[in-house]
């Protein structure tokens, strides 16, 4: 394959049919046609009103907690400068977490189901459906459904709901409805189709609020630019901490929200080096992951054309992941555009790596973290060693990890 | 492009002054023989159009009948080749009853456009209906399929409103399909009158023939629909009718050919009974 010719800036995509390159478009059936349309018209009219803009501002403020503190991590620091002290070295990067986590309902999701939820208001949607993995895009729309006084339906996997049970609980109390998925593999992709069966079924009132850079045009660029909140804000924090831009960004990636959130700001910044970390289950080479880049190929899901896992013969492959939210087997489709572009450098990391890092970040940091940023972090502990001192590197600690304390219990037999 | 089989059984229909029977089965479900045995009867108990379903993980817009047949063919390793050496091995014993593949389009693009195009025209498919290709995605299929000389049929459903309808029929051949609910398929019932109201409005913006379907089950609504329509179709009832026999395992049994045939012949009777109204 030839390399995709170098764009002037990272920043001017989708084009006007929703494509990044060859990725991204709008596969859907006919009868939702008219409605991603309409959604298109109503997020192009309110991005341009700026009361719009205006109101989103006062709840991120006032009700998500924003901003969200760019956070030396000192001792983390401290203890991979000792790692490359050890192997001879006198480097180690300066660490910050960006803290999603501390955002309410704790994690980065709430950034974009506000956006989305406002729009629904603004298009007289009363009743809003959407899909979850871990259950944290589940309880930031249950949250907001109650607070703009909605209805809300929340699909997730019958896996997923086992093994997420305190984030089950959270959306049932906010007053929605959960359905557990049973088709297919059970989990996120499979919630996914149900919503979109909901949504082709009940058109007239209802607004499917899809949680990642994913699905058809318009939704990777709407959920996109509401996330871009968190690299506006680290931008501006690490000028105001370091009086500079950051060396490196790193997130995890499942569809790649919370990645693409932090990353778009600083794209057109040559110098700052981006990476996206995959979730590599037991291993890329067993099969079992959810490293749609590492592992899939160019196919279309879900209203888009992206990197996907899936057979030779066109199947969806399932993905396998010890994160809930990293178990998908595709990836938003500007990613997988800045990953054949070289923009971005997909790294991966195991189950086993993603469950050392959460502990070492725990018992360092006095920071439960999820366990999808808990990938990106294995990826930090490996990367930043190999860095000079003055190097700055932000992660996007994008949620916490109170959700994950049983499902890390049960993975480390009681040796918690 | 010249006429195809499609073509030519609708305007056999019309001469006939009846609606046709579109039935549906999904390629290798429960099994390829199986499958096959049911393909090679449907002409003979009824239907005159053949809609096989390509087998795909995701079948976003089916609802659980579908769904499930989907997951017994791919369980019992149905894939592309096997539904194109089905069809094949149908033609080199019935040359006239055309077959429409249907699906998504996820199989087809990685398959390859330009091959899959070439082994369908070779093994006699007539046209293809993928449910997840709208016209705003016509390049990636659509109008290769009809420069190879392959309909391509769309779907128009109720939020199809007249300002869409000319974009949705731009390239459609074939058939127009027409998706009697909002929804999935197999679930409701379509309501005749708002059924009429839709194919008289498609009716104003093409002279292709509409076909009817999602949630027609007895020959009952099927002689309703025929009233109006130019084509009846039926998936999710046959698809019934087939799981029905099937033991616990999904395997079918002596009487599983036999369930389906009886429903396309009740079904084309309420066709072929249907008294066509005003037009």
């Amino acid at each position: 394959m030839t390399a995709p010719q170098q764009p002037n800036s990272f920043r001017t995509g989708p084009d006007e049919r929703g494509h990044f390159g060859i990725y991204g478009g709008r596969f859907v059936a006919e009868t939702l046609m008219p409605l991603i349309l309409e959604l298109e018209k109503a997020y192009g009219e309110a991005k341009a009103d700026p009361a719009f803009k205006r109101e989103m501002d006062g709840h991120l403020t006032h009700y998500v907690g924003r901003p969200s503190p760019l956070y030396f991590a000192e001792r983390m620091t401290k203890h991979l400068r000792g790692i490359a002290a050890a192997r001879g070295g006198n480097g180690g990067a300066k660490i910050y977490f960006k803290r999603e986590d501390l955002n309410h309902t704790g994690a980065h999701k709430v950034n974009n189901v506000l956006g989305q939820i406002m729009l629904a208001t603004r298009m007289g949607k009363p009743r809003i459906i959407a899909e979850t993995g871990a259950g944290m895009h589940g309880v930031a729309t249950a949250t907001m459904c109650a607070k703009f006084g909605l209805e809300c339906v929340v699909y997730m996997g019958s896996v997923d709901v086992a093994r997420q049970q305190p984030n089950v609980l959270r959306m049932k109390a906010l007053g929605a409805k959960v359905v557990p998925v049973e088709s297919g593999s059970k989990t996120l992709k499979d919630a996914m189709n149900e919503a979109l069966r909901d949504w082709v079924t009940n058109v007239a009132n209802t607004f499917y609020c899809i949680g990642t850079v994913a699905g058809p045009h318009p939704y990777p660029m709407m959920v996109r630019d509401f996330q871009c909140v968190i690299g506006n804000e680290t931008r501006e924090q690490m000028h105001a901490l370091e009086g500079r831009l950051p060396n490196s960004l790193i997130a995890c990636i499942g569809g790649g929200s919370n990645a693409m959130g932090l990353f778009y700001p600083f794209l057109d910044d040559k110098d700052v080096e981006i990476y996206g970390v995959e979730a590599a289950g037991h291993g890329l080479n067993t099969g079992m992951h959810a490293a749609s880049v590492a592992g899939g190929k160019p196919g279309v899901l879900h209203g888009n054309r992206t990197y996907l896992l899936m057979t030779e013969d066109g199947q969806i492959n399932e993905a396998h992941s010890i994160s809930a939210g990293l178990d998908y087997p595709g990836i938003g489709p500007e990613h997988a555009w800045l990953n054949d572009l070289g923009r971005v450098t997909f790294l991966s990391a195991t189950d086993e790596e993603a469950l050392a890092a959460f502990q070492l970040c725990c018992k360092l940091e006095g920071i439960i973290p999820a366990l999808e940023p808990a990938h990106a972090l294995a990826r930090v502990i490996e990367i930043a060693p190999k860095k000079p001192k003055d190097h700055l590197m932000v992660l996007n600690l994008s949620g916490r990890g109170d959700k994950d304390l049983a499902s890390v219990a049960e993975h480390l037999g009681g040796k918690m | 492009m010249s006429s195809t089989r499609i073509d030519n059984r609708f305007a056999d229909l019309k001469r006939q002054g009846r609606a046709g029977l579109v039935t549906f089965l999904t390629a290798g479900d429960p099994d390829i023989d199986t499958s096959f045995a049911i393909l090679k009867a449907l002409p003979d108990a009824g239907a005159d159009v053949i809609e096989i379903g390509m087998p795909f993980t995701d079948p976003m817009a089916d609802g659980p009948a579908i769904q499930a047949s989907s997951q017994r063919a791919l369980k019992g390793g149905q894939d592309m080749k096997k539904t194109l050496a089905m069809i094949r091995n149908f033609r080199a014993a019935d040359h006239a009853t055309p077959i429409v593949l249907m699906g998504y389009y996820n199989p087809i693009y990685i398959y390859g456009v330009d091959k899959f195009l070439a082994d369908a025209k070779t093994a006699g498919v007539d046209g293809l209906i993928v449910v997840d290709l709208p016209p705003e995605e016509d390049d990636e299929l659509c109008l290769p399929a009809l420069k190879s000389g392959l309909n391509f049929i769309r779907l128009a459903t109720p939020t199809t409103d007249d300002k869409r309808l000319p974009a949705v029929l731009a390239n459609t051949s074939g058939f127009v399909y027409y998706v009697s609910v909002t929804g999935i398929t197999g679930m409701t019932t379509p309501d005749t009158r708002a059924v009429n109201a839709s194919v008289t409005r498609i009716k104003r913006h093409t002279k292709l023939p509409v076909a009817v379907g999602f949630g027609v089950k007895t020959a009952e609504q099927a002689r309703a629909i025929a009233q109006c329509a130019d084509g009846v179709v039926v998936g999710s009832a046959l698809i019934d009718a087939l799981q029905a026999t099937l033991d616990t395992n999904g395997k079918a049994g002596a009487s599983s050919v036999g369930a389906v045939t009886r429903l396309v012949a009740n079904l084309a009777a309420g066709v072929r009974g249907a008294r066509r109204g005003a037009r």
